[in-house]
């Protein structure tokens, strides 16, 4: 490996180095603003390496990492997001009692993991990475262990993630033991393979057991069954990290790999992602309905947006994949705005879960309400919203390549979407009845760190929504070379 | 500039009114009265240097402007005004100043925010009367929905959450077609000529085999159809106009209604002049029955606020026939309706807000004998039910007039249906009026008399409505044009005969 070589993985090595500094200062002394501080700057010293680092791309790595722009616009958006976890979990880390240092360790962990799925292009560096971001996740999803709600919510990712893993495992060894390698681009050429030509079926069996294992990470339609129950059992702003990072590390993988810019998605593979996408997108917005808690609202609704996220990937074509990160970008803006809200409303002992605890909350803090609204409709895709554009992209990429079944189904379910989204918006512009049942999480002071996430982000979301075009093409020109 | 500055206007009004009342009421009701205001003066500018001209010029648009957006897919925020719609705008702020003024006393609670709603839907149906960019246009389209939303589910009546989402999903749904619709357009454009552009020009040339462009069509029509509303997609009206305080009804009936009107006279019919002479006979049908269903259901209606709104189901089945009938006469009747309608309905809906501030009730039913305690406000009632149903001199005779003499061109049996609503309308007038302000006062009402501010606000409507209906002539001269240039790609043999 040369000089180069290691500048390329910077971005990979400071986040780890950066976990183990922090592991050293634990163990040195308990510090949480120490603890925070180390993950930040750990976090924008890769940032940094990023740009460093630009100007040597595109790199392959050994066999196992492909270092492009494509991967660095993904750990770009992966360090932004873990950053912001960061900033909202500072103050509701410090109200409860639990020793809160640790999270931050495997909150960077985690993020390390989903960087190396952003960036593996062979099996290996896929296991490795998606290992590292689960065991880091089980931990972090019981991390308030006063809460057993939050434990269940552990076991039950811990019991489902393992044997996802093991299935995806027994996938790229079966695709293995049929091709004799391990590299990634086996699933390109295996997804637009031409329908005449009849697939080896241990390719195919794999092929499905890999899509288990990624479906099982992004919580699509049949592998969803874990998100409402972890969500809501998650501490929300691990809550915000599964939404984000976890999901968004793995679909930078499913993007790159499953995707075809250029001539037609076809065979069983694409048959059955588009079976997954339609039902994700029905089954998402359908089984909200009935909720009343937000957290389970917006796990449900993340099935949902992640069924859009298929239909770009499958539409293909030269729009897809841009649609796809363009729309995923706007997701992840708008999912942490929106729990970057529920966080600054929780309190010492609960968390602003239930849908009452919004009740007339625009008459006590018209500017939180206001920004909770706007991520709402920027997730119902209302126009200036960055929501809206992602959808628009997501739609015209789709009538490009001609895919009405999957379009149609898009505007029916997001319809059925924008029903509890509105839900949550009548609450909180109720008339408050009566002075005394104000609730209490209203009166709580704002944490500064928070406030400043939450300004930064509302102003993303309407930044995407408004002007799109820097963002756009830098995404069209980072993704074309995909596929 | 004045384009932009219109909408601009508008929506810092609504900021600016918004913030004003935290110290004082008083000085948010008069900012937002001041921006719409502004407005209005400026579209009575372009009106007046326009006036004239609009018959020798050749140059399609009056004013417009144009700015690079989203250069990846040619999206330009493009804003151009023509007589229809000037027209319409100056009818969005005649109506705009009389919302704000006739909640002045009704409305006391949240009347920053409340102010800030009704700006931005004015912003809204501005931006969706001014857009020849078809993304921007949907962009309003979409926009003027959410602050009109939260009119009918903040400030409205009992049922108004129920009112409020289903008229948001209602017009969700169908507005996602329209928009899968403008996309599929598009690309097709795109991929014909190279060149991804939402222009309106340049999309109105899009090649289109007659399947795709009947699709196309389709996904267009049903969004308009919802907004008209016409007759199956009605459901929606009842219920929000009903539940909405009354400055959100003058909005709903007098404006939004026409958004679906105008899309269907400024893009269906230019963009799909084939499928739109295949449908026309059903979508006349469509009018027909809406027509009288409408005056039907109205006749039996108690609810006073229930009563008006079907009857704009019924006065919109008339435009919708007049849309479609393939020539100008009715086409310049159908515009002349959705103005007359804008201002009669607007005007009862002030009218039982005002009646529901003083009875606090909206049952026609307690009501009777007004005329002898409110001798002002029951004439008054008694001016805007006649030009509901259609009396000679006042507006709405006018576009309904029109719109049965082109009808009767295109298809006679329809017309003699639809004059048959002209029955059930006067049905439904003279016994809201009877019921209403005649006969003895069982209830034994006591109730003040009009205020100078709602003699203004009354008095300048009947004004207007006795204007369009005594000397239609300015409304005519100024939308011909425009009129004339959806019709010439829809129908050219129609042109030549004329």
């Amino acid at each position: 490996m040369s000089h180069a070589d290691f500048a390329a993985l910077l971005p990979l090595l400071i986040t780890s180095t950066a976990a183990v500094i922090l592991m050293i200062a634990i163990a040195i002394r308990r510090n949480h603003k120490a603890a925070a501080a180390i993950s930040l700057i750990g976090l924008a010293a890769a940032l940094a390496s990023l740009a460093a680092a630009s100007s040597i791309l595109p790199r392959q790595v050994t066999t196992l990492f492909i270092l492009d722009s494509y991967s660095f616009l993904y750990m770009a958006i992966l360090l932004f997001a873990a950053a912001f976890v960061f900033l909202f979990a500072y103050d509701y880390l410090k109200c409860r009692r639990e020793q809160p240092e640790e999270f931050y360790l495997l909150v960077l962990l985690a993020t390390t993991g989903a960087m190396v799925l952003a960036v593996s292009r062979n099996f290996a560096s896929f296991f490795l990475g998606l290992e590292l971001l689960s065991v880091a996740l089980y931990a972090l999803i019981a991390y308030v262990r006063s809460e057993s709600i939050s434990i269940e919510a552990g076991i039950k990712y811990l019991v489902l993630a393992a044997s996802s893993s093991s299935v995806l495992l027994f996938g790229l060894a079966l695709i293995y033991a049929e091709s004799g390698s391990m590299e990634l681009w086996q699933f390109t050429t295996a997804m637009s393979r031409t329908a005449g030509r009849a697939d080896s079926l241990l390719l195919m069996m794999g092929l499905m057991l890999v899509l288990t294992g990624v479906g099982f990470k992004l919580a699509i339609v049949p592998f969803h069954l874990w998100t409402p129950d972890v969500y809501e059992g998650a501490p929300l702003p691990v809550t915000a990290f599964i939404a984000t990072v976890s999901k968004g590390g793995m679909f930078a993988l499913l993007l790159r790999w499953f995707h075809v810019n250029s001539g037609a998605l076809a065979g069983a593979p694409a048959l059955v992602l588009s079976v997954i996408a339609v039902a994700s997108m029905l089954a998402g917005n359908l089984l909200a309905l009935r909720q009343t808690n937000v957290k389970r609202i917006l796990a449900y609704s993340s099935i949902a947006h992640m069924g859009y996220l298929l239909v770009a990937l499958l539409a293909g074509g030269a729009l897809g994949a841009p649609a796809a990160t363009y729309y995923l970008a706007a997701y992840m803006v708008t999912i942490l705005g929106a729990f970057g809200v529920m966080t600054v409303l929780s309190g010492p002992r609960w968390e602003a879960a239930s849908i009452e605890s919004y009740r007339s909350l625009f008459w006590q803090k018209p500017l939180l309400a206001a920004a909770f609204t706007t991520m709402l409709l920027s997730l119902a895709g209302i126009p200036l919203t960055a929501g809206f554009l992602g959808k628009f992209y997501v739609l015209t990429a789709g009538a490009s390549e001609s895919r009405w079944v999957l379009l149609f189904t898009l505007i029916a379910s997001s319809t059925i979407g924008l029903f509890y989204y509105l839900r949550i918006v009548v609450v909180m512009y109720a008339q408050p009845a009566d002075p005394d049942t104000i609730v209490d999480a209203h009166t709580l002071p704002l944490p500064l760190p928070a406030a400043l996430a939450l300004v930064a982000l509302t102003g993303l979301v309407l930044l995407l929504g408004i002007y799109p075009a820097s963002l756009w093409d830098t995404i069209v020109a980072v993704t074309r070379d995909l596929g | 500039m004045i384009l932009p500055s219109l909408v601009l206007i508008l929506i810092g009004g609504g900021i600016a009114s918004g913030i004003a009342a935290r110290r004082s009421v008083v000085v948010a009701r008069w900012i937002a009265v001041a921006s719409v205001l502004a407005n209005l003066s400026m579209c009575f500018g372009i009106w007046m240097a326009h006036l004239d001209r609009s018959q020798s010029s050749t140059a399609r648009w009056f004013v417009e402007c144009d700015f690079a957006w989203i250069p990846q897919f040619g999206i330009r925020i493009h804003l151009a005004i023509d007589g229809l719609s000037l027209a319409l705008l100056l009818l969005t702020y005649f109506l705009g100043v009389m919302a704000v003024l006739s909640s002045w006393t009704e409305l006391q609670e949240r009347v920053g925010f409340f102010h800030f709603n009704l700006l931005w839907v004015l912003a809204g149906i501005t931006g969706v009367f001014l857009a020849v960019d078809l993304f921007v246009f949907y962009l309003f389209w979409e926009l003027m929905l959410v602050p009109m939303y939260f009119l009918i589910g903040i400030w409205g009546h009992e049922r108004r959450i129920y009112a409020a989402t289903k008229f948001f999903l209602f017009t969700q749904l169908s507005g996602l077609l329209m928009l899968v619709a403008i996309i599929a357009l598009a690309v097709l454009h795109h991929q014909s000529t190279g060149v991804f552009t939402f222009d309106y020009e340049q999309l109105m040339q899009t090649a289109l085999s007659p399947r795709t462009a009947r699709l196309l069509m389709l996904g267009f029509l049903v969004a308009f159809l919802v907004k008209l509303p016409a007759f199956p997609l009605h459901t929606w009206l009842p219920d929000a106009h009903t539940e909405a305080p009354t400055a959100g009804s003058v909005v709903l009936a007098g404006l939004l209604l026409k958004t679906g009107a105008y899309g269907m006279i400024r893009f269906v019919l230019p963009f799909f002049p084939g499928p739109s002479h295949e449908l026309a006979p059903i979508m006349m049908t469509i009018g027909v029955v809406g027509i009288l269903y409408g005056a039907v259901l109205a006749v039996g209606q108690t609810d006073l606020k229930r009563l008006v709104a079907y009857t704009s189901v019924s006065h919109m089945g008339f435009v919708l026939l007049g849309v479609f009938a393939g020539n100008q006469i009715a086409l310049e009747g159908a515009v002349v309706q959705m103005i007359s309608h804008g201002i009669s309905t607007g005007a009862l809906f002030i009218l039982a807000g005002l009646l529901q501030e003083r009875m606090h009730t909206r049952e026609i039913s307690a009501m009777g004998g007004l005329w002898e305690t409110m001798p002002a406000l029951s004439g008054a009632g008694l001016v805007f039910a006649m030009s509901s149903l259609g009396l000679p001199g006042l507006g709405d005779f006018v576009g309904e007039f029109l719109v049965l003499l082109g009808a009767y061109r295109a298809n006679v049996p329809l017309t003699v249906v639809a004059t048959l609503g002209l029955l059930a309308a006067t049905l439904y007038g003279l016994r809201f009026a009877q019921n209403a302000f005649q006969g003895p006062n069982p209830h034994h009402w006591k109730l003040p008399d009009m205020r100078p501010r709602e003699w203004a606000v009354l008095g300048l409507m009947m004004a207007c409505l006795l204007w369009i209906g005594l000397y239609p002539q300015p409304v005519l001269k100024t939308v011909r044009s425009s009129l004339a240039a959806a019709q010439q790609r829809a129908l050219p043999q129609e042109i030549v005969r004329r």
